[in-house]
């Protein structure tokens, strides 16, 4: 009994921990479109002034090749964490794990989800 | 003639065009009372945002003003009141105000509202009691920000290919990123505190701020801080 009041008490946790995360379509919305562009194809408004041009989420293969975890620590560390561009700044002060996963969700929409 | 503009932006340009024309903001005794009730419709006054689901970032529709005496120099709040320029060239919520287009993403500035403009007196009330606004007296006192200088290429390096503020932010006019509030008029908007300890630890101030957190230690901050001084010293 104790054991199934934990799972269940886990699951609402798990649940709440989602939905708090919102859509990951939202948060893109708030942080990402201003640089890699409200259609995701790296052509936002301040994408024009940058020395190093945002990566195109649309592109299917470029996406391909990064895995989960990659992009993960890109949107936590930064650009630099990676080897790649500054301009792609850490997010982890201002996003939680659960966020930042359903980001890579929507990211995964994005490049490999076309209709 | 407006078929076919959706209604909140049908509503949103209507607002913008009565502020547009300069209606005059009642003023009372009480100043409180009537920043609230002139200001609050747009600004937040208080901290309760910092409560909400981050998604209420997308719906604010100016910066909130509830810790401005600890932001803002009193002596710019008074002049910009009186003669509001745009500081932020893609509005409060950049992703609103982005079109696609053949070039790429351009801001709609046809959806950016302006700020109305207020008397000399009106302003002087206005920010005297936005300066009385300071939940984060702490975060300024720990700050150690000392004004320095720093040679203009050095501090241009840092700014951009070093610390990539550029990508958001110009340090020039037409030159840098338009999601983040020009940064070559920062010194004289903002206290030489606030801009170190906002750019050390931005979600204290705002947790559902757009600025990421850097890996700058106090002391690259602080550069960072000076160049703001040595660019906005050199404006008019």
């Amino acid at each position: 009994m104790k054991t199934l009041l934990l799972a269940a008490t886990l699951s609402l946790v798990s649940t709440t921990a989602l939905a708090e995360a919102g859509s990951g379509k939202q948060l893109y919305s708030i942080y990402c479109t201003q640089c890699h562009g409200v259609a995701g194809d790296g052509k936002g408004i301040n994408a024009a002034q940058m020395a190093v041009q945002p990566r195109d989420h649309t592109d299917t293969k470029e996406m391909s090749a990064r895995t989960d975890e990659e992009l993960f620590k890109v949107i936590e560390h930064g650009g630099k964490s990676i080897n790649k561009s500054v301009l792609m700044p850490p997010w982890g002060d201002n996003l939680n794990d659960d966020e930042i996963h359903a980001l890579v969700g929507h990211l995964r929409e994005l490049c490999c989800q076309k209709n | 003639m407006t078929k076919g503009i959706p209604v909140k932006l049908r509503l949103t340009l209507g607002i913008a065009a009565v502020l547009a024309v300069g209606v005059p903001l009642a003023v009372h005794a009480d100043t409180a009372a009537d920043v609230k009730q002139q200001c609050g419709s747009c600004h937040a006054l208080d901290h309760d945002y910092a409560k909400a689901a981050k998604h209420e970032r997308a719906e604010r529709k100016a910066p909130p003003l509830d810790f401005a005496g600890n932001k803002f120099r009193r002596e710019w709040l008074y002049s910009w009141l009186q003669n509001p320029v745009r500081l932020r060239p893609a509005g409060v919520f950049p992703p609103a105000h982005a079109k696609p287009s053949a070039d790429g993403d351009v801001v709609d500035t046809a959806t950016l509202a302006k700020h109305p403009a207020l008397d000399a007196a009106q302003a002087g009330k206005v920010a005297d009691y936005l300066m009385t606004l300071t939940p984060f007296d702490a975060l300024i006192a720990a700050e150690t920000y000392q004004p320095g200088s720093i040679a203009q290429r050095m501090g241009q390096m840092n700014f951009g290919k070093f610390k990539g503020c550029d990508g958001c932010h110009q340090d020039a006019p037409d030159k840098g990123g338009v999601s983040g509030p020009e940064l070559y008029t920062a010194w004289q908007r903002l206290q030489p505190a606030f801009i170190s300890a906002y750019i050390t630890q931005p979600a204290a101030w705002d947790p559902h701020t757009m600025m990421p957190v850097g890996d700058a230690n106090a002391a690259a901050v602080h550069k960072l801080a000076n160049y703001l001084k040595l660019i906005g010293e050199k404006q008019p």
